[in-house]
């Protein structure tokens, strides 16, 4: 995913080293990417899960993701799955239609071919259910013990209608607006978690990871006002919304009750001390909606597979501006900040 | 577990059982009252589910030492620090420990630049990582209040059972109580404690029962959703109308009087009770628990001895304040400015349990 940059108010001195901070999808990951990456790149902000490119005649979205989840296989899917649909979607949200994906393999040195193939078999069958054509890739082989096991890099390009290019920056959206998601959150990251073998826990958790783009190609072909979509990966809920709230400059409200989360997510995270709205997914989705039509998107989210469990969390305001609010279980209200600190490393 | 989760949270999270003892609260508080809650598990839930937005203005929470990564020295992770150098050690650790700031530099740092420093849910867990090394020297950093130190003393018991050589402790496990008393001498105004639940489980309440006694003020041991401590606010808010302080279990789906035998008995073979510095306190009398002499050699000091050089903490910091209740974070100019969660100044920004970072992620554009 194509990290969006947020200014946060205090820039801390970039650290001498990269740590696993650096990678955790909150602060420290904004910063590298832009002290490192954006102004050497010349890259515009802000940056959002794909690059809209403007030609003659079409517009193109492009995007790219590296996969290095561990354990390779969860329930629910394998990294292969994973590296399909999580670029699938970051196209998707975007507003495009998915067409062509490239993907690239480091593979250790003693990999089993038999897993090998399983990967690429369910890279294939996720690209299919999903309408695209994986077209082009690389292969490289690393000494044992240089990289762990298998890591799959993939890009994927798109077409959107002119008329949608403002979805991925949000710059319709208004006071009023209403958020949904289009299930329970927290699935992904528990599901991996606990296939890590390293928690003496089994759970019944499966992740959400699915491909996205027939979903929200629905909702974009029947409403009109969707003003906003962003896959709530790496960094969870949270971290989408703040992302959000900045952006736009806007105050956001959250209702705590009305969020999805499952029973075993919900104990799990009480155990471990997670915070369910931090956690990763990888087939849910946020979108911003003008209050006229919320309803209608509503119903259409509930009559697909992956939008069963979709509910209104809550709404655009004119206060509190960057903020995020949280009006919590018991009745009480405060900020739902971004993550900082590491959350759960090698998650996607 | 199984499919339906875990039982028991909605039910303490009940907006209408909230509401009714936020109205019970209002009645009651005629005047102005001050209490500390205790534990950081206390800080950290108060300030997710939003209580302090239902209290009324006469009542304030104060945040006290009960965040164990919090009052741990900056010379105990220096010397983990250098430890960690060590070609031959492994370092393993809780998580939360690892981003808190040594004098020059911290143990996420070091792991970075190649130390072998790993991340634990037990002591157990570091032990195997020894049983699966036998040829590396395997620390683990004991942090914690009673709560932990019984695993740590379980840990060692059975790395003598086993024969295991090559496994050591640095430890930096304290105990709640002495603490507790050193904050009323430090003169903090207060009305009662919101004392903590899982310390308490092992300690028994009778722990706590010479703060009433010596000092004339409450305690109520309190468990960890939002209506326990709302009752907790209550029970003394009653205790100190009646002017009658005491030892009350608001916890009882929990705590007894005498507390967990088991535990109490390991700790007491392992360890026995030493004085120790807190950050913020300085040295408290009888507060810390070291190995006893029949364990020695299980005491990463005492076979592998490292010098650190004394290192005053930054002078701008004022975490020890917080700590001990006389100043709140937004009064440190350190606070937002220079200190995040991102790159934390103080300890008690570090841990999600620390009073400044409770202050930062819930609270921080009041």
């Amino acid at each position: 995913m194509r990290e969006h940059v947020i200014l946060i108010i205090n820039i801390s001195t970039m650290n001498e080293y990269v740590t696993l901070n650096h990678g955790s999808g909150g602060n420290q990951t904004h910063e590298l990417v832009k002290h490192v990456f954006v102004k050497r790149f010349g890259m515009i902000e802000p940056l959002t899960d794909s690059a809209i490119l403007k030609e003659p005649g079409f517009t193109l979205a492009i995007t790219t993701d590296s996969y290095v989840v561990d354990p390779l296989f969860f329930p629910g899917g394998n990294i292969g799955k994973l590296a399909v649909c999580g670029t699938v979607n970051d196209l998707a949200v975007s507003g495009a239609v998915p067409l062509y994906l490239s993907a690239s393999f480091i593979i250790e040195e003693g990999f089993r071919m038999s897993d090998l193939e399983i990967i690429a078999g369910s890279m294939a069958e996720e690209a299919s259910n999903a309408g695209v054509k994986i077209v082009a890739g690389d292969t490289k082989v690393v000494e044992k013990g240089k990289c762990d096991k298998l890591f799959i890099t993939t890009s994927g390009t798109g077409i959107l209608k002119p008329d949608l290019d403002h979805i991925s920056t949000g710059k319709r959206i208004k006071s009023g607006d209403k958020l949904i998601i289009n299930g329970p959150v927290g699935n992904h990251a528990i599901a991996v978690l606990g296939a890590r073998n390293r928690l003496d826990f089994s759970t019944s958790v499966i992740s959400d990871c699915a491909s996205l783009n027939y979903l929200i190609q629905t909702v974009l072909n029947e409403c009109k006002e969707i003003h906003f979509m962003r896959d709530l990966t790496r960094g969870g809920l949270a971290t989408v919304l703040n992302e959000l709230a900045q952006m736009i400059s806007s105050g956001i409200i959250i209702d705590e009750t009305s969020i999805p989360v499952d029973d075993p997510v919900k104990g799990l995270c009480e155990i471990l001390g997670f915070d369910p709205l931090y956690l990763a997914n990888e087939g849910k989705i946020l979108i911003v909606t003008g209050d006229e039509e919320h309803k209608k998107v509503l119903e259409i989210l509930h009559s697909h597979p992956s939008g069963k469990h979709s509910a209104v969390i809550g709404e655009i305001v004119p206060d509190h501006k960057d903020y995020v609010i949280l009006n919590t279980l018991i009745g009480g209200k405060r900020i739902l900040d971004i993550p900082s600190g590491m959350q759960l490393p090698r998650i996607c | 577990m199984n499919n339906r989760g875990l039982k028991y949270i909605d039910e303490y999270r009940d907006k209408d059982l909230v509401l009714n003892l936020i109205n019970h609260i209002k009645k009651s508080a005629t005047h102005n009252y001050v209490f500390m809650e205790v534990c950081g598990g206390h800080t950290s839930a108060i300030h997710r589910f939003g209580i302090p937005s239902l209290l009324p203005g006469n009542i304030r929470l104060i945040s006290g030492p009960g965040c164990p990564v919090c009052v741990t020295g900056t010379d105990f992770i220096d010397k983990a620090i250098i430890y960690s150098k060590k070609e031959e050690v492994i370092i393993t650790t809780f998580g939360d420990l690892i981003r808190v700031p040594g004098s020059a530099s911290s143990l996420e740092k070091e792991k970075a630049m190649g130390a072998d420093i790993r991340i634990v849910f037990s002591g157990l867990e570091a032990l195997d990582i020894a049983r699966m090394n036998p040829d590396r020297k395997v620390i683990f950093l004991g942090i914690g209040f009673e709560t932990t130190a019984p695993g740590t003393a379980v840990t060692i018991k059975l790395a003598r059972e086993k024969g295991i050589k090559n496994f050591w402790l640095l430890c930096a496990h304290k105990v709640m109580p002495p603490a507790m008393e050193a904050i009323i001498k430090a003169g903090t105004k207060l009305d009662g404690f919101i004392c903590p639940g899982h310390v308490a489980t092992i300690t028994g309440s009778v722990a706590f029962k010479f703060i009433p006694e010596k000092h004339n003020m409450g305690c109520v041991i309190t468990g960890f959703e939002p209506s326990d401590i709302l009752q907790a606010i209550l029970m003394l808010i009653r205790q100190v109308n009646r002017k009658a302080p005491d030892v009350e279990i608001q916890y009882t789906r929990a705590v007894t009087a005498s507390g967990n035998t088991i535990a109490q008995r390991n700790l007491s073979e392992i360890f026995e009770h030493c004085n120790t510095r807190w950050r913020g306190f300085g040295m408290i009398p009888s507060s810390g628990l070291k190995l006893q002499k029949e364990y020695e050699d299980f005491d990463a000091e005492k076979i592998m001895p490292v010098e650190i050089s004394y290192n005053e903490d930054n002078p701008l910091c004022i975490c020890g304040d917080i700590l001990r209740g006389l100043k709140t974070p937004p009064e440190c100019s350190l606070f937002k400015v220079a200190c995040s969660p991102e790159n934390p100044i103080g300890a008690c920004m570090v841990s999600n349990e620390g009073t400044c970072n409770s202050y930062y992620k819930y609270l921080h554009n009041e």
